[in-house]
């Protein structure tokens, strides 16, 4: 497995969640996804942005898991 | 949002060697689409189909799988980016099979294999083929659901069943992922003429106001609009190519 920094997984995270409609400004470790108005469709395709950078299969389980933009940085950065 | 086909998109009809399927292979191959053409057991019809895609100046691959098999939506899908060069960006859910009886008389073998065949198979290769199309932000599935289904036809309680719900699951995905420019459609036919429906009796056929059977090519007509660009605000619906059967 790849070796992947948190700051490249920051930025694959971050870019992927402008690109479904999110306000740059709002995007911190903090932010809730549903303050971001993020919904499952987004976090399907997130999870397979996750899958194609970074080797990590996200699960249904492992989705429901993740409430703010840190949970799903650290997610991944646990398991690439 | 693009309602532009994006380059390199191609198109993937199941059960494409013969009848409805093989009209909509080359009606799709003649709107540009690269079209691979699925097939179970009619290597030769397919090759067929091919050669007369190629003929008319378009590409076309046969590709052998059993849609019922749970691993065939990866393997044809990543066959298909192989010999065409490209993402499945149309799905035509075309395969399926019938095994009539009575309700009271059908065996589960019969059941299960009408459901698994007619509406699994449409589910598992919708479901992997919306991994590019919403990437893509593009994409097109049509499924081929009947008239019988919305409406009643004694003997096909099975048919009926999985056809009525192939058009319930084409509104629910439509809706999921309409935002992400993929349409997702059903179209379904009335009485065509085919190998498949030869044995349909004479009475069925007098039901059909248009006094008529329909013809392949204007079911695969239908397809080849849903699939097109003209037909980007259309999706969640079902179009019935019947003859007035249904009305």
């Amino acid at each position: 497995m790849a070796e992947h920094s948190p700051e490249q997984i920051e930025k694959v995270i971050t870019d992927s969640l402008i690109s479904f409609g999110a306000n740059a400004d709002e995007i911190n470790r903090d932010a809730e996804l549903t303050a971001l108005d993020i919904d499952s469709l987004d976090l399907a395709e997130l999870s397979q942005i996750i899958e194609e950078h970074f080797g990590v299969e996200l699960t249904s389980g492992d989705v429901a898991e993740i409430s703010t933009v840190g949970d799903a940085i650290d997610l991944v950065a646990e398991r690439a | 949002m693009s309602d532009a086909r994006p380059p390199g998109a191609c198109a993937l009809v199941t059960g494409g060697s013969r009848g409805i399927g093989a009209a909509i292979a080359r009606a799709l191959a003649a709107d540009g689409w690269p079209v691979a053409v699925n097939y179970l057991t009619g290597a030769k019809p397919a090759a067929e189909v091919v050669a007369s895609i190629e003929a008319a100046g378009g590409r076309a691959v046969a590709i052998e799988a059993d849609v019922t098999d749970p691993a065939a939506p990866a393997t044809l899908l990543d066959a298909v980016q192989s010999a065409l060069g490209g993402p499945v960006l149309a799905l035509v859910n075309n395969a399926g099979v019938r095994a009539d009886g009575l309700a009271l008389s059908l065996s589960d073998e019969d059941w299960r294999i009408v459901l698994d065949t007619n509406l699994g198979s449409t589910y598992r290769l919708t479901r992997a083929a919306l991994r590019a199309m919403i990437r893509a932000r593009y994409g097109r599935v049509i499924s081929i659901a009947s008239v019988v289904g919305p409406r009643a036809n004694a003997g096909q309680a099975n048919y009926a069943a999985s056809k009525a719900a192939v058009i319930a699951f084409t509104k629910t995905a439509a809706v999921e992922v309409a935002r992400r420019g993929v349409t997702i459609n059903a179209v379904a036919p009335g009485l065509i003429a085919t190998d498949m429906t030869q044995d349909i009796p004479q009475a069925f056929r007098d039901r059909v106001p248009a006094a008529r059977a329909g013809t392949p090519d204007e079911v695969a007509a239908a397809v080849a609009f849903l699939a097109s660009d003209r037909a980007s605000y259309i999706t969640a619906t079902t179009v019935y190519v019947d003859g007035g059967l249904s009305a």
